[in-house]
């Protein structure tokens, strides 16, 4: 499998406070084209911090990183502004786990979904674009598509909105796609649904996926692998099977202990 | 959907006081564009200070010139000077403010705290500084009006862009790439175009009596053309034998103050 994003030796450090705190150490990720790999863990796990470096979004002064983030021949840590500007949006797209917060209030959904187009396309012309932008609509799943893009963001529920920022997180082909607890704030039902859309534009475009989650039956649902991250250490990665099924780390025992089981014979 | 709004915002009360109210001087002021009873600055030795009659529905002033002519006249320079006093205000103010509160840093406290020291002046204050070292006349009127009022908008703006820089879709736009150009404008501004209507209908009324206050000083149009605020100081020593003279341009500066103040209420509770 052809390598696309090689991570080696992620530190990030925080020197916020008098004594620097370090959030990731030694973190390592290999994506393969096509892959979806998921990063479990508690809260404070690190397993965002680590998805918003490799976006590069982590650009505070306070914050120090060290390590390579290897994408397209350019370490995404050391790259210049523009050059991962060029990046953002276009090749790796990244979707929050707040819907609701997510989008701007005060414009159309179409004009969202289309922005990066925008911004990466600018040779595409107007109504091919608002053609991309419907066709991308319909392929998450929103079946009145053209009535969402003349749509605002409060007219839509939890779920919609979800689906609108993958279309508009997918709109330019992105060869990275990051999910940083994508589900989190909604209801089971469509929990499922996303997930089951995660999969299908994963297997329809050939996107990769980085899957952050704290719900480990959605990971093995989805993941081919998945990292498991405690205090900012990897402590167990490896095919989501094996993992799951002959965990080695005690606290990847515990986190699979902790999924609630519905036992109705008691 | 847009239509829907629209009616919403017709039928609130606020909005439509003040648009009756604005509507009724600005037909004053456009019918006074082509035609008026009078010529507002032709003198009559022979009708001076007379009292309101139906050759002059408001009355004549001290030099015998109608006042109703004049305030048509005059509605209209102040108008207009309030309408470039916000231009420049609101425009430099929106952009000073949105830059200084998006990047923050030294940018920002440096710009603020020249702002601050602006602040510190009275604005006409400041615009009598103006006045007096670039000359008497209504472009430097309308510039020194126009900088006296950046800071309080430069402030509001500051304030709704740092509230707004922090929201999750702000983070959103940032991933796909948005330049910080784009970001300002195209998705930070949108935002706060409600604050900002409603306090540029405010300035309005500030620029109007601001005006009214310098002309009255004697910093404003210069005689014999009229402005508000130059025709009420003219009128005031005949306060009391005419009173038709002080209170026409009086009521009239009254209302346009309140049809903005109206229309500026109205839109900050339209949502």
């Amino acid at each position: 499998m052809e390598i696309i994003l090689d991570v080696t030796d992620l530190h990030i450090e925080f020197h916020d406070s008098d004594t620097p705190e370090t959030a990731v150490e030694d973190f390592d990720l290999m994506l393969g084209a096509g892959e979806i790999v998921g990063i479990v863990g508690e809260s404070g796990s690190g397993k965002s911090m680590s998805a918003l470096a490799i976006a590069g979004l982590l650009n505070r002064h306070a914050i120090k990183k060290t390590g390579r983030i290897m994408f397209e021949g350019h370490d995404l840590l050391t790259c210049d502004r523009k050059t991962l500007r060029s990046f953002q949006g276009d090749e790796i797209s990244i979707i929050f786990q707040e819907p609701m917060t997510s989008l701007n209030p005060v414009k159309r959904i179409g004009w969202q979904v289309e922005e990066s187009l925008r911004i990466h396309h600018p040779e595409i012309k107007k109504n091919e674009r608002k053609k991309m932008a419907i066709d991308m609509l319909l392929d998450v799943g929103l079946e009145n598509a053209n009535e969402v893009y003349y749509m605002y963001p409060h007219e839509l529920s939890g779920g919609m909105r979800q689906r609108v920022m993958i279309a508009a997180a997918m709109i330019g082909n992105p060869q990275i796609l990051i999910a940083d607890e994508p589900t989190t704030a909604l209801d089971v039902t469509v929990q499922a649904q996303i997930v089951e859309l995660l999969k299908k534009l994963n297997r329809e475009k050939g996107t990769s996926i980085i899957f952050i989650s704290h719900d480990l039956s959605l990971v093995s649902q989805l993941c081919q692998r998945v990292i498991v991250m405690q205090k900012g250490n990897i402590v167990e990665s490896g095919d989501t099977k094996t993992v799951f099924s002959r965990p080695r780390h005690s606290y990847t025992k515990k986190l699979i202990a902790a999924i609630p089981k519905i036992d109705l014979d008691n | 959907m847009k239509n829907n709004r629209f009616k919403k915002l017709l039928k609130n009360p606020y909005v439509l006081i003040g648009g009756i109210i604005m509507g009724v001087i600005l037909l004053m002021i456009i019918v006074g564009c082509f035609w008026m009873p009078y010529e507002p600055t032709k003198m009559s030795a022979s009708e001076k200070l007379q009292g309101i009659s139906l050759r002059h529905i408001m009355g004549t002033d001290n030099m015998g010139r109608d006042v109703f002519s004049r305030v048509m006249y005059g509605s209209r320079v102040t108008l207009m000077i309030a309408i470039g006093t916000i231009i420049i205000g609101a425009g430099v103010g929106t952009i000073i403010g949105s830059i200084t509160g998006y990047f923050g840093g030294m940018i920002d406290e440096v710009t603020m705290r020249v702002i601050d020291a602006l602040f510190a002046f009275p604005s006409i204050l400041l615009a009598l500084v103006i006045v007096s070292v670039f000359g008497v006349g209504w472009p430097q009127l309308v510039i020194s009006l126009g900088i006296a009022f950046v800071p309080s908008f430069a402030r509001i703006v500051r304030g709704e862009v740092l509230r707004c820089k922090n929201m999750d879709y702000i983070e959103n736009a940032r991933l796909q790439g948005v330049s910080d150009f784009r970001m300002i404008f195209l998705h930070i501004l949108p935002n706060i175009k409600g604050v900002l209507a409603s306090s540029i209908l405010i300035g309005f009324n500030n620029a109007v009596l601001a005006e009214a206050g310098l002309s009255y000083l004697g910093v404003g149009s210069q005689p014999p053309y009229a402005s508000l605020g130059r025709m009420l100081s003219d009128a005031q020593q005949y306060m009391f034998t005419r009173p038709s003279y002080v209170l026409c341009p009086g009521i009239v500066i009254v209302l346009m103050v309140l049809g903005f103040a109206f229309l500026g209420e109205g839109i900050k509770r339209w949502k």
